[in-house]
């Protein structure tokens, strides 16, 4: 049998080039052909690439989360290096003690120092978002990659299995879904606070992890189930595979399009349920600080020093904005079928 | 329908078993009680305080002891809101925390499906991307980050409406929390109505109807609006139980006495009996919801059959 996806070394005639937007080959971009021959062919990967950079958006999107997640990396060491400030640092001098304006200084003079103002106790906004940003991507990343590996191994195992163990383990899932999950999370970290901060994050990790594994699994589920009966799979059986391995090492990865799409869904909506927790004084506690747990703190004080809200609340809101059409970008580049033309 | 129906029923009672259980459990694991505070309480204070609430009975006492308020529906005095049974305090705050949030939710439906179906009939036009671009950012910018931003522009800038205050249903007051707690949900329905009327437009059915001469006002309101807002339709279940999430946020935000702001204080006091009633209560309003929710596919879908 013929193998729609691995382009044949022949070169292609005009009309396989334009057979439509249901076949990957047509897809690929007639600059491919370099005078008269054709460059290597064009995995599935590598098509869903080509189509992500020519979609405006999501290329903003992968730009804004790129410089965002670099600055957030590097820039608090940046800084210390410049002016000395870090997240947690208070002014030794009395009189810097208060909240200044962006680019305002002792005296109410106009200074480099503080580009986004400083709070309360004349901490650095900047430092202090860029460090909340270490926090928040963080804990996005853990969280989603708590939830990828729980809801992988889980939907991977229901749709392999099949008959009376699938049914049950989905069953169990359109249980959980049911469940006011948040409120149990409220309850969780409001009641259970870790005794160090860094634990705090911990369980952070694992509360917003294990909450968010469910559509994972679904979907996992659903891709294994098409792929399971495939020659492939028979092929793998027949020499000799264990179950473990057909699932994880063969199965798996011929499903990721989809994962790859929803994880990149889900690192939004988690770093949003952080924020949730931290506004409402759960999530990450101080001396960390996080977007969420930075507007938290901003929102107070909102009537007189309003830049405290307004940075650390715009940096989140672009950075979600920008994760969001980052993924609605790959979804439309790895699946064709369902892009909204 | 009526065995999957009252199948779904039946399921709801262990489900509400098992999340009394769990929040009572952690509740008792949690350490502390809600009398523990900064100062150190006498011993013989404390052991008044035990015997008086019960705490130094047996925990399977204590336990059955809240099974069987909640089944007879009693659900015991407020531990830190003395004199005040959390019964009275659910139905105090139920009101404020509802009208919040069918507000919001009807704003969002009006404003969502109008956007969802102009960015559809209008594909690829300017108003379009605006209206994508607009859904965005709604489901983009937190609602603790607009919710403040809304006061510092409306009431502290402009003072049109009160920044913190509840004045009852129809009043200035309410305008603000409702748009704040709208904003994502007319994200949502505007981009689930986009996607949805884009398929339905495109199918035989909606052909026929301009085939047959109905004007393009009756083919989008009488035929396609019916298949395109199903989408819509399953995102009410889920939309129940972000609300409520919402709801807490925002009535933090605005200082409104609702159900979620209890809710946290109630967490935070560690005042048992109103946590396992305010659990309870928005654990039952959330199954038997997407109970609802799943009966109405069938009636605006013929093609649903249970």
């Amino acid at each position: 049998m013929a193998d729609l996806d691995k382009p044949n070394d022949r070169p292609l005639d005009d009309a396989e080039l334009h057979l439509g937007p249901e076949y990957a080959v047509a897809e690929r971009d007639v600059s491919e052909v370099v005078s008269g021959e054709i460059v290597a062919g064009s995995s599935l990967w590598r098509d869903a690439w080509r189509r992500l950079l020519r979609n405006k958006v999501a290329v903003f999107g992968m730009i804004v989360v790129f410089l965002l997640t670099v600055s957030s990396v590097i820039g608090p060491a940046i800084i210390k290096r410049a002016t000395g400030n870090t997240y947690d640092s208070i002014p030794k001098d009395a009189a810097l003690l208060k909240s200044f304006a962006p680019f305002r200084g002792a005296g109410g003079k106009f200074s480099w120092a503080h580009p986004m103002g400083t709070d309360n106790t004349g901490r650095d906004i900047l430092a202090r978002v860029l460090s909340g940003g270490q926090i928040s991507l963080m804990v996005a990343l853990i969280a989603t990659l708590v939830s990828l590996v729980i809801g992988i191994s889980y939907g991977a195992i229901a749709g392999y299995a099949g008959g009376r163990a699938d049914d049950l383990m989905m069953r169990i899932v359109d249980v959980l879904y049911s469940l006011p999950y948040v409120i149990l999370v409220i309850v969780l970290l409001a009641l259970l606070p870790a005794k160090t901060p860094t634990a705090q994050l911990a369980e952070l990790f694992f509360a917003l992890g294990a909450v968010s594994w469910l559509t994972m699994a679904r979907i996992v589920r659903g891709q294994i189930i098409s792929l399971k009966n495939q020659d492939f799979v028979l092929a793998a059986r027949a020499t000799g595979v264990s179950t473990p391995k057909i699932i994880f090492r063969h199965l798996v990865p011929n499903a990721l399009g989809p994962v790859i799409v929803y994880a990149t869904l889900t690192i939004p909506s988690v770093m949003l349920s952080e924020a949730f927790l931290s506004f409402l004084g759960l999530g990450v506690r101080p001396p960390r600080v996080s977007w969420g747990s930075l507007a938290a703190e901003g929102a107070q004080n909102l009537a007189i020093y309003p830049w405290q809200l307004i940075f650390p609340g715009l940096t989140m809101a672009l950075m979600l904005f920008s994760l969001n059409f980052l993924g609605d970008g790959l979804r439309d580049a790895l699946d064709p079928q369902t892009r909204k033309e | 329908m009526l065995r999957f129906i009252i199948r779904r029923v039946v399921v709801i009672i262990p489900m509400l078993f098992i999340i009394v259980t769990l929040t009572w459990v952690l509740v008792r694991l949690a350490p502390g009680n809600f009398y523990t505070g900064e100062k150190k309480l006498a011993p013989a204070v404390e052991n008044n305080l035990r015997e008086k609430y019960g705490l130094n009975r047996p925990w399977h006492v204590q336990y059955r002891k809240v099974l069987w308020n909640m089944a007879r529906l009693d659900l015991g005095n407020s531990l830190k809101y003395e004199g005040q049974s959390v019964n009275q305090i659910l139905w105090r705050t139920l009101p404020v925390s509802a009208a919040l949030g069918i507000t919001a939710y009807l704003i969002a439906l009006i404003v969502g499906i109008t956007m969802g179906t102009l960015a559809a009939l209008k594909q690829n036009s300017w108003l379009d991307y605006a209206s994508m671009t607009v859904a965005m950012l709604g489901i983009s910018i937190p609602n603790f980050v607009l919710g403040p931003l809304l006061v510092l522009a409306f009431s502290l800038t402009l003072y049109w409406f009160p920044p913190a205050l509840w004045n009852g249903f129809p009043s200035k007051s309410v305008v603000l929390p409702a748009l704040t707690l709208s904003a994502i949900y007319v994200a949502y329905i505007a981009r689930l109505t986009r996607s949805g009327m884009l398929e339905v437009l495109r199918s035989d059915y909606i052909r026929t109807a301009r085939a047959k001469g109905l004007t393009e006002r009756q083919v989008v309101m009488r035929h396609a609006l019916r298949g395109g807002l199903l989408p819509v339709v399953s995102f009410s279940g889920p939309a129940l139980a972000f609300l409520i999430t919402g709801t807490v946020v925002v009535e933090r935000v605005f200082a409104l006495p609702g159900l979620g702001n209890y809710f946290i204080n109630a967490c935070f006091n560690r005042d048992e009996p109103l946590i396992i009633g305010i659990v309870a209560f928005i654990a039952i309003t959330v199954l038997v919801f997407n109970l609802l929710v799943d009966i109405s596919y069938a009636f605006i879908d013929p093609r649903i059959r249970y």
